[in-house]
């Protein structure tokens, strides 16, 4: 059965295209990560998939009920992990959700020992008594999951959980969603721009570029749809038009051009095999390069692949760079 | 309904208790009412001598006017949470739960004007101690407190659904600015109405600091006239539910705008 259906989302914000035809399903049980850059429409989706946006046209329904039609269903059924955690500084993580468990209409005994039993799951007990101000960023965003389980949902909703955490913590934070999901059996929506975390967590993906799903599936299928190694040449001196004849005369066709056309992709069956060939095809030619690097398909790829851009580089929102020494 | 009361309660605990972490806050919400007082009363203490005040004590005809005066200065910044529960998104949070929309607004009305009755009887008691007499009694006290939290959630409202509007604190502080004294001097809480000139005196019938100021002076004053006190009461309550209306309006408006 699908926990979350996702039918042709669109939403303007002025003149801004937020949402451009957004379309997915997410099975029970799953965690389904939505992968892309800032401002690619992942957060607006989760808003409207947690009713608190409402879409230009299209339609979405989550545990059966439509956030168009039932929003007041769909409230109930939800956990909401928001990226900008909401959650009240001035109060003990207690109070917070204690607040959270009455507005989700538990009774106070039932709330009582749910309220000891997360701070418990998610590891903050000892500062469950403690004003949130005083807390680390892991332990607000655990303080946050947890607000967002209070009332037992079925479905939550992660918007970048780790974003903002230092390395350690974010590798905490993976573990602890994989022992979450498994452990109040859920159905996890979670988005990220971070491609490990998409890669370690995630049962399937889907990738969002421009307010558009560009592709979707497992990672190891998107991985395994990319066969071969990318093998990135950065020219010395721009030719270009020439670099790429020479290539497609050995077999290494040029796939995409990064960094102004500085860097050609190539994707060849063997890179480590295919490298020699490459440096003098264009040795032949005379075309200078001033660095190589041999990639094995990542989810880097997957996402060059399928947007024409370099993921990191689309992220930070500066100019195409190559993603050199990156290859895994 | 229950669910709108049940909830607006949990959220003005929530406000509550965080407020009462913050000693200096609470040290000046008491304070501040008894400075007025005290500063208001030395300095026009012989202001009775011109006429028309009701009293010959100055400090009697001041009091109940602080009460007012105290609770529309804290409605005007009454806004203030609402903002800066918009920007932590702690608003947005509650708004992807079944949450009561009405609670959200409601609770900081509420709020307010509690804070306000709290003052009020602060106010109360150090009048008594200055020599205050409350001329009706028990029950003058009861429409003074009354009065304080009237206009307080009537003048909440607005500042909430300003605060619902505009969404900046910068914004925020000019406009509480720009009302406050005002409002203040178009009304007879420092100088009786038949000191004003003519067209302040038409301008405060207008102004709903001085419905306040007139009911819980009545109730102080002897010859108490219930029924206009009656009626200011019933004038400050219509504009309470004018105002939260308005915040209520701005509320739907915001959600739109997500």
């Amino acid at each position: 059965m699908e926990a979350i259906v996702v039918e042709g989302l669109e939403k303007r914000y002025g003149s801004v295209v937020a949402l451009d035809g957004v379309s997915f399903e997410v099975k029970e049980g799953e965690v389904f990560g939505l992968l892309g850059p800032n401002g690619a429409g992942k957060s607006t989706t989760v808003r409207v998939l947690v009713t608190l946006t409402k879409p230009d046209s299209g339609n979405a329904s989550v545990q059966g009920h439509s956030v168009l039609s039932d929003p007041a269903a769909v409230r109930q059924a939800i956990g909401y992990v928001p990226q900008d955690s909401g959650v009240d500084r001035y109060g003990t993580g207690r109070e917070n959700l204690m607040l959270q468990g009455r507005v989700q209409g538990l009774g106070r005994r039932d709330l009582r020992a749910r309220v000891d039993e997360l701070l418990e799951l998610v590891g903050i007990a000892d500062a469950a008594d403690r004003v949130v101000q005083g807390y680390s960023g892991g332990m607000k965003r655990r303080l946050d999951i947890a607000l967002g389980l209070i009332h037992r949902p079925r479905v939550l909703f992660l918007d970048e959980p780790t974003t903002g955490l230092d390395p350690e913590a974010r590798v905490a934070m993976w573990a602890e969603v994989t022992r979450l999901a498994e452990r109040e059996a859920l159905t996890i929506l979670l988005t990220t721009h971070y491609l490990e975390e998409a890669d370690t967590l995630a049962d399937r993906l889907a990738i969002v570029s421009q307010g558009k799903v560009v592709v979707e599936g497992t990672p190891s299928a998107l991985k395994a749809a990319l066969s071969g190694d990318a093998v990135h040449v950065e020219l010395a001196d721009g030719r270009v038009d020439d670099a790429r004849a020479a290539l497609a005369q050995i077999d290494a066709p040029v796939e995409t051009v990064l960094d102004d056309g500085k860097v050609l992709v190539s994707r060849v069956l063997d890179g480590g095999r295919a490298l020699p060939g490459i440096l003098s095809a264009l040795g032949a030619a005379g075309i200078g390069v001033s660095s190589v690097a041999v990639h094995r398909p990542s989810l880097d790829d997957v996402y060059l692949h399928y947007t024409g851009r370099a993921f990191e580089a689309e992220h930070r929102g500066a100019a195409v760079q190559p993603m050199r020494g990156r290859g895994r | 309904m229950m669910r709108a009361a049940s909830h607006t309660w949990w959220m003005i605990m929530r406000q509550t208790r965080n407020l009462m972490r913050e000693p200096i806050w609470i040290a000046l919400l008491l304070i501040q009412p008894m400075v007025w007082l005290v500063l208001y009363g030395q300095l026009f203490k012989n202001v009775t001598k011109l006429g028309g005040f009701g009293t010959t004590s100055y400090v009697t005809f001041l009091a109940p006017a602080i009460v007012v005066m105290n609770s529309f200065f804290g409605a005007t910044w009454s806004g203030m949470a609402m903002v800066s529960d918009l920007d932590r998104k702690f608003v947005e949070r509650f708004l992807a739960t079944p949450a009561s929309r009405l609670s959200l607004v409601l609770s900081q009305i509420v709020r307010s004007a509690l804070q306000a009755a709290l003052q009020a009887l602060v106010i109360l008691v150090v009048a008594l101690a200055l020599g205050v007499r409350v001329h009706t009694g028990v029950a003058g006290w009861a429409v003074i407190v009354l009065v304080g939290m009237l206009v307080n959630a009537a003048f909440a409202g607005v500042s909430q659904g300003l605060a619902l509007l505009t969404r900046r604190e910068a914004t925020m502080i000019t406009l509480a600015n720009f009302i406050g004294l005002p409002l203040l001097f178009l009304s007879s809480t420092l100088l009786a109405t038949s000191q004003m000139p003519h067209w302040m005196r038409v301008a405060a019938r207008l102004n709903p600091v001085n419905w306040g100021v007139e009911a819980a002076r009545a109730v102080v004053l002897p010859n108490t006239d219930w029924g206009s006190v009656g009626l200011n009461l019933v004038y400050l309550l219509i504009l309470c539910v004018v105002t939260a209306a308005f915040a209520t309006w701005t509320f739907r408006s915001y959600q739109r705008s997500l």
